[in-house]
């Protein structure tokens, strides 16, 4: 198998660990709606907590995607 | 400005750093040109500086203007106040500076300045070199406050109460590289999901014109869905780009109360 190819292989491989990526976020945004609904009233004060759960499960899939643009247009 | 050549698509060309007036200015061996990023974030100050300059009146019932800079102020000093407590008003005026420029960044690249012939817009943020710089100030502040407020006391941050003796070394390793990765992620997190998002479009737009170009019947197939598409992407992009300056300044909040209070 040729580097190119070998590349492009490994790019699309890299594309998937975003769609699990995708799931984790879902995740931290599903659990605060469930706990948001329950004690609507702690809800405002979680809000930054939230978003500290949210950058940290995005910032994987973005090193995902780091990875594959790498893959594609560097190496 | 083809978004691509003879059928393939380039979506990486918006991101070139060049010159924005003409040539090359050389000194000393170092490039030091005016560039296309260099032009965008004066524009990106101007229009913050317009902003904040028409805002900041002292009417006693605001119009709106004052009104939305008094938004952006009492927010920001809120979720220092939330994070940092007493200790982080000293602060609020990097973290806002810091919030501001990142969100007019953000959103100045995703107007469509392109509608001018001749003006190719570029997202300032786009670029590690310039996320990365805002990561390692904000980094470099945490560092200062921390061992100028505690000294080596510091470094017992990485030393969680509680952990048992034995564990100590391993979880002092463990937590030293999880705060010595905390520039690279900050910079990383803002620089992938702007580029993430440019791409996203820039294919998006060369769909639409490759359609055009195949013909009537491909245009209903492949250029109005794709249209329509970007229409609803951009607005999600709007949405990141506030989201990713307000995690940003989050973030840096959170460093600093590690640094200013040792949790």
């Amino acid at each position: 198998m040729d580097a190119q190819a070998a590349k492009m292989i490994g790019a699309g491989l890299a594309a998937i660990g975003m769609g699990l990526a995708a799931l984790g976020v879902g995740n931290v945004f599903a659990q605060f709606l469930a706990g948001a609904l329950r004690n609507p009233g702690a809800a405002d004060s979680q809000q930054g907590r939230l978003f500290i759960g949210f950058a940290a499960a995005e910032l994987l899939g973005l090193l995902a995607f780091v990875t594959m643009i790498i893959l594609v247009f560097v190496a | 400005m083809a978004a691509e050549q003879g059928g393939k698509i380039d979506p990486m060309h918006q991101f070139l750093i060049e010159p924005a007036f003409g040539s090359h200015w050389i000194v000393g061996g170092y490039d030091l040109s005016f560039t296309n990023s260099a032009l965008w974030m004066v524009v990106t100050l101007v229009a913050l500086w317009a902003f904040m300059v028409g805002g900041m009146k002292r009417d006693l019932v605001p119009g709106r203007w004052q009104m939305a800079v008094e938004g952006f102020t009492g927010f920001i000093s809120g979720m220092m106040e939330q994070n940092v407590g007493p200790g982080g008003k000293r602060f609020v005026p990097y973290v806002f500076s810091l919030f501001m420029f990142i969100l007019f960044a953000n959103i100045i690249g995703l107007l469509p300045f392109g509608i001018v012939p001749g003006v190719h817009p570029f997202t300032v943020t786009s670029h590690m070199t310039v996320t990365g710089v805002l990561a390692l100030i904000s980094f470099a502040i945490v560092l200062l406050v921390g061992f100028g407020k505690h000294g080596f006391h510091f470094f017992s941050l990485f030393v969680p109460s509680g952990t048992p003796v034995l564990m100590i070394p391993l979880i002092f390793v463990v937590e030293l590289m999880s705060f010595l990765v905390r520039p690279f992620s900050l910079g990383l997190r803002l620089f992938v999901a702007m580029t993430a998002g440019h791409i996203l479009l820039k294919v998006l737009a060369a769909f639409v014109i490759n359609g055009i170009n195949m013909g009537p019947g491909y245009i209903a197939i492949v250029s109005l869905p794709s249209f329509i598409l970007m229409i609803g992407i951009t607005l999600l992009e709007l949405l990141v780009a506030a989201i990713q300056a307000y995690v940003f300044a989050l973030l840096t909040s959170v460093y600093l109360n590690d640094a200013v209070n040792l949790h």
